[in-house]
């Protein structure tokens, strides 16, 4: 007996630990009921404010409900309370006007101080544009020559609930902004198609990303770690689906990612001389589409009737090629939900991606683009 | 003299009486408001776990778009305008409104125009998907083709409501009974007539908006795109000139009706009334001077961020005086609770509870946290639907006995208080949690840590839509018959329109009243 006891006790404790060791890598924080306090001067002023007002408002809030309330429970009929008929009173309407008055310039003081601080996006170290598209935000590094697009990675399996989901649903991304801690960094923001914000809590960071304008915003991130954010701004049907990742790192760290930005980037422009078979392109292309292409035609290719069309059939997969590169590198003319890919995707993957919807989907076409044909294509316009 | 009302189906079609007309605004905003509850509960169904459940996202965004727009342009203002038709005439002793013949077809143009809105549901494409507040450019370049029906639907509910507006203020401006000047109208009357102004001012501005997308989409202007040396920006300003002061219109009739229902339960005269008026004026006016406080976050200039954040925190005086008001009413009074004074009650609590997060929310640099996440959803909706809705529900329990000559029924009233007050907390109120711990508003799926919360909303909100089929039960039961109702049907009712008998004949005040 006491034995079996010892037993249940060391396998409780061993799946205790087993949890919880779990739970130092991927713990999801539930049952959050306030604004985190951030990581930034900005945030920690931000979250000060928010938490005076709203004790502000608690204290008026249970000063008037407690006289509601008093009321409620003393002046009723049932208890034989005769009504007073007052029913005015100069002095008492003066105090209750100016007394709220002098409340709100109080409040209005602090408010000030911390918007000026928000605005201030002077004498940054480093600069970074961000541009909204539908459904996924694009990096570029002023001061480099870094620039990437950042897009979901949680798996479609987990949002159709055919997988179980992970700690970071629908807040992870394939690239994270990498950025260094305790310098002044200023965001140029903008968008390509509609209207995006972007922003991080933990930053206390929140820009509109309108497309045509730049927008300005600035952070300084005090501790090293990774902070997720999401489109604040409906951007139409994947605005749930474009979340931010911002990983900040040492000084050190931060240039030696950079040096493997550009070691990746050349290492990427030497894939366009080489020639690829069938089969590389197509398996390619198709982890390329479900990227970029099945937000809206659809892992099936058989898109949405009346509002994105299928690429299964379509004319321009199964017409002539050079119709087909240039919908796919230029964008449409007609429908600006088409974006122009020719700078968002490196020539193999356009290559690959272009070879996989003219063969895939029952489109049977036949045909290998090389990186080499999208080169000359460009070249050509 | 005595005209009945024509027999039939005609007497709805042909009619010019202002109480005909005004029962077809509320049954129809009734109707809609259950049409907008539906989509609410396709959200909130498809809200109660993370992933994708039962909608897609383009879908879910239709739902999204068409719940707002039905609610307020269907339910909420339509139900204020039936209120107006029916009372105001009674209450200030006038025999109809002054243009009858308008009146009529100011309410018949909804039914068309929302029969156009919601078949956008099934064209191809889908219905307008970009949000009641539809931004462009996703509502011009990037917005389905329903959207030219949109626009259309748009134009027609903007010239009833001038109709109604221009009805009202001639009403009240030359049909008041001899005696009864402006400062001794009822306050109902006295809000409406301010929503009036409103509304002539800034529906002709929400028209123009809905024009400049037209010609951007089929005309090739470019008011709103870049590109063409337009300004997506633009778009928020003209729409937010119209969209602050239309939260008020939909705000300040129910301050009318919840100033006319605490005295009578209080048995005591309102306190403070011409502080009332002043206050009610007062909020008009800052609506139009605040509308960029939607838009902190839109890169304005230092200066308009300044000047629209001292503006806002400005309007939490005149709606302090009012809820200051509404408590001294109640202090010293001799209180019962039915039904319309229960909602009443409710609605000054939870009213002030949406003040105080639109206080938060008017600080700019907070506001950066806020500003399109579920806080900013539950403060909408704790001023939208404990203040419009509570207090016409209040309304419809406090003059059902006069329309009807019935009494509803109290216990079923009381059971629809408690479950929609239950319900709408349940819904809402974690609203503000999950918005402040980062979750945006108009997502279909979300992250795992916001699931506790809206879980307890989309249980709340169905527990709120259980609630209101036992008002429709509770309406229906009182129309078809109930104990009868007398002259005065409250304690303490203090107006005119208690003067007249339970039901109200089809024409009242022939010869006018005097009035002291």
């Amino acid at each position: 007996m006491l034995k079996g006891f010892h037993r249940l006790f060391a396998l409780l404790a061993a799946s205790l630990s087993a949890h919880s060791a779990l739970a130092e890598e991927e713990t999801v924080e539930r049952w959050g009921v306030n604004m985190p306090r951030g990581v930034t001067e900005v945030a920690q002023s931000t979250y000060e404010l928010h938490m005076l007002i709203f004790w502000i408002c608690v204290a008026i809030g249970v000063l008037v409900f407690a006289v509601m309330f008093y009321s409620m429970w003393r002046h009723r009929k049932s208890k034989g309370y005769q009504a007073a008929q007052f029913h005015e009173s100069t002095a008492v309407e003066l105090v209750w006007t100016i007394i709220p008055t002098v409340i709100l310039i109080l409040m209005a003081i602090p408010a000030t101080q911390t918007l000026y601080d928000i605005y201030d996006t002077e004498d940054a170290d480093l600069e970074i544009r961000i541009t909204g598209y539908q459904w996924k935000w694009r990096y570029d590094y002023l001061d480099s020559e870094v620039s990437f697009f950042s897009n979901l990675s949680t798996p479609r399996a987990q949002i159709d609930n055919q997988l179980p989901k992970g700690a970071n649903y629908l807040l992870e991304v394939d690239e994270p902004l990498v950025v260094p801690i305790q310098k002044k960094i200023r965001f140029l923001v903008t968008a390509n198609d509609v209207i995006h914000a972007w922003w991080v809590p933990d930053l206390a960071v929140k820009r509109d990303a309108i497309p045509g304008f730049i927008t300005e915003a600035w952070t300084r991130i005090e501790e090293p770690g990774i902070y997720r954010g999401q489109c604040a701004e409906l951007c139409g049907k994947d605005h749930g689906f474009m979340p931010i990742v911002v990983k900040a790192v040492p000084e050190e760290e931060y240039t030696a990612w950079l040096d493997s930005r550009a070691a990746t980037a050349a290492k990427t422009r030497e894939l366009t001389e080489k020639t690829f078979t069938f089969d590389d392109l197509f398996t390619r292309g198709e982890t390329v589409y479900n990227r970029a292409c099945a937000a809206c035609h659809q892992p099936n290719g058989q898109g949405v009737p009346g509002v994105f069309p299928a690429i299964a059939g379509s004319k321009i997969a199964t017409g002539p090629l050079d119709g087909h590169l240039d919908i796919v590198i230029n964008g449409s003319k007609t429908n600006p939900a088409m974006q122009a890919f020719g700078e968002q995707l490196s020539e193999v993957d356009l290559a690959a991606v272009i070879t996989y919807q003219r063969n895939a989907f029952g489109n049977d076409m036949g045909d290998t683009i090389q990186p080499i044909d999208i080169l000359n294509f460009k070249n050509k316009q | 003299m005595a005209h009945g009302p024509q027999a039939g189906f005609k007497r709805w079609v042909y009619t010019t009486n202002h109480k005909d007309i005004g029962t077809m605004y509320l049954w129809f905003s009734f109707a809609m408001f259950f049409l907008g509850g539906c989509m609410a509960l396709i959200i909130r169904a498809e809200l109660f776990e993370p992933g994708l459940q039962i909608v897609q996202p383009e879908f879910f965004n239709q739902m999204t778009t068409m719940h707002g727009l039905i609610m307020v342009f269907g339910a909420v203002m339509p139900a204020f305008v039936g209120l107006a038709n029916w009372m105001l005439p009674m209450m200030i002793g006038a025999p109809d409104m002054a243009l009858p013949r308008m009146n009529n077809w100011s309410f018949w143009i909804l039914p068309f125009a929302f029969a156009m809105l919601v078949s956008t549901l099934f064209m191809e494409g889908g219905a307008p998907n970009f949000g009641w507040t539809f931004y462009a450019p996703l509502s011009t370049e990037y917005a389905p083709p329903s959207v030219t029906f949109f626009i259309f639907a748009i134009h027609i509910l903007g010239a009833s409501s001038i109709m109604g507006a221009i009805n009202i203020i001639a009403t009240i401006l030359n049909m008041r009974a001899p005696g009864m000047t402006l400062m001794k109208m009822p306050l109902f009357a006295w809000t409406w007539l301010i929503t009036a102004y409103l509304l002539i001012a800034v529906m002709p501005v929400l028209a123009g908006v809905v024009t400049m997308m037209l010609m951007d989409i089929h005309f090739g202007t470019s008011f709103f795109n870049a590109a063409g040396g337009g300004d997506p920006v633009l778009f928020q300003h003209v729409f937010w000139f119209f969209g602050h002061p239309e939260v008020y219109i939909m705000i300040l009739p129910a301050f009318g009706i919840i100033s006319a229902i605490i005295p009578t339960f209080a048995r005591k005269p309102l306190f403070g009334y011409s502080s009332m008026v002043y206050a009610t004026a007062s909020i008009a006016f800052l609506s139009f001077i605040v509308w960029a406080h939607h838009m902190f976050t839109v890169g304005m200039p230092i200066a308009g961020e300044l000047f629209f954040m001292y503006a806002t925190m400005l309007i939490a005086v005149p709606t302090g005086v009012k809820i200051f008001n509404w408590v001294s009413t109640m202090f010293r009074g001799s209180m019962t609770f039915e039904t319309p004074m229960l909602f009443a009650v409710a609605f000054i609590i939870l009213f002030a509870i949406g003040g105080f997060s639109g206080l938060m929310l008017a600080i700019a640099p907070a506001d950066f946290q806020y500003h399109d996440t579920y806080f900013v959803v539950a403060h909408f909706h704790y001023v939208l639907v404990p203040g419009a809705i509570f207090s016409i529900t209040a309304g419809v329990y406090y003059w059902l006995p006069k329309w009807t000559g019935h009494m509803y029924n109290e216990t079923m009233g009381k059971v629809h208080f408690w479950l929609a007050f239950v319900g709408l907390n349940l819904t809402f109120f974690p609203m503000h949690f999950v918005g402040l711990a980062g979750m945006p508003r108009r997502i279909p799926d979300y992250a795992l840590q916001f699931a506790d919360f809206n879980q307890i909303a989309s249980v709340g909100a169905f527990l709120f839509g259980a609630a209101q089929v036992v008002f429709l039960f509770n309406v229906v039961r009182t129309v078809m018959g109930g104990k009868k109702a007398s002259e005065g049907v409250w304690d303490n009712a203090q107006g005119l329109e208690w003067t007249v008998p339970s039901p109200a004949p089809y024409h009242t005040f022939s010869t006018p009243p005097a009035v002291r």
